[in-house]
């Protein structure tokens, strides 16, 4: 045995491995293409329990009456659309450092989503304010930061499309999508920081929740269900980007030869 | 005021803005796995063609 092949290479951690492994569309596209179906069937079966407590069981509110009810929607779509931009930025972050293109995938993938979760923010929001605050839309700091998000959504998505080659289009969008980061702390903060027609935060991670636990169950369960929405719809754009990308490539006609 | 319209529009639009950014990508993913078996079927026929 010579001294060099006596000398142990240093094993590398399991999970930088397994992240390496990610790294290979291949191997992203089986792997990820392993959770969706799971993550849809967690999403329909929590969504019709919320759904069920919020209409059938949840009594209506003792100010606000019924209206209340959209609030199943408007809140966790709310949150969602903020979680979304902080998956887009990190990923964004990500793939400007390390180059990695599953995550500059991700991170441009996260974008439709969460404009959609922004849009039922701002719909569900003017419908619950109409009844209840008396008018559709207010330019109050809280729904105008959201209208804002939605803006770096578009914006995000617009300069993506804009820009032929895939790479350089995902790390120009990436920058976008990071300098827009500024905006989550405004939105989480501005009822605290301006006068706002909205209302502050009601649920508290930390400290207790204003609202009654049977009014915050479903609440929390229609929270966990759009997650789940979430990474199976990010999940499934984020392959078709991968073949998109990759049509010419050997891995891709060997999953599409196979049937996939 | 009755709230139902607002309660019945809020979701209606939910439904459909979230329903359209589900069936989006498995419709675009058709038209991709249609691309691919095209250039598959392109390249099979010139190899034949030119072995």
């Amino acid at each position: 045995m010579t001294k060099e092949t006596s000398i142990k290479k240093p094993r590398k951690n399991p999970l930088v491995l397994f992240i390496h492994k990610l790294g290979s569309p291949a191997y992203f596209y089986r792997f990820s293409g392993m959770f969706i179906p799971w993550f849809w069937a967690i999403f329909l079966v929590l969504t019709a329990i919320g759904m069920y407590q919020a209409f059938f069981v949840v009594p209506a509110d003792y100010q606000q009456g019924e209206s209340f009810r959209i609030l199943y929607l408007h809140v966790p779509a709310a949150w969602m659309s903020m979680l979304a931009y902080i998956v887009m930025a990190v990923m964004a972050f990500i793939s400007l450092v390390w180059r990695i293109r599953i995550t500059e995938i991700l991170a441009i993938c996260s974008a439709p989503v969460g404009a959609a979760f922004t849009i039922v923010t701002l719909a569900a929001g003017s419908l619950w304010g109409r009844p209840t605050w008396g008018t559709y839309w207010v330019w109050d700091a809280r729904l105008t930061s959201e209208l804002v998000l939605l803006f770096l959504y578009l914006g995000v998505i617009g300069l993506y499309n804009s820009i032929d080659e895939p790479r350089k289009a995902a790390r120009a969008a990436s920058l976008l999508a990071l300098v827009g980061a500024v905006n989550l702390p405004i939105i989480h903060y501005s009822v605290k920081w301006w006068n706002t027609l909205h209302q502050g935060s009601s649920i508290s991670l930390l400290g207790g929740s204003s609202i009654d636990s049977s009014m915050l169950w479903p609440l929390l369960i229609m929270s966990i269900a759009v997650k789940f929405f979430f990474g199976a719809n990010l999940l499934t754009r984020a392959r078709v980007k991968l073949l998109e990308q990759d049509k010419r490539k050997a891995w891709v006609r060997e999953f599409v030869k196979e049937g996939r | 005021m009755s709230h139902t319209p607002f309660i019945f529009g809020a979701y209606a639009i939910g439904v459909v803005v979230l329903l359209w950014c589900a069936v989006a990508p498995v419709i675009r993913k058709k038209a991709v796995l249609r691309d691919i078996r095209r250039i598959i079927q392109v390249e099979e026929r010139s190899r034949d063609a030119n072995p």
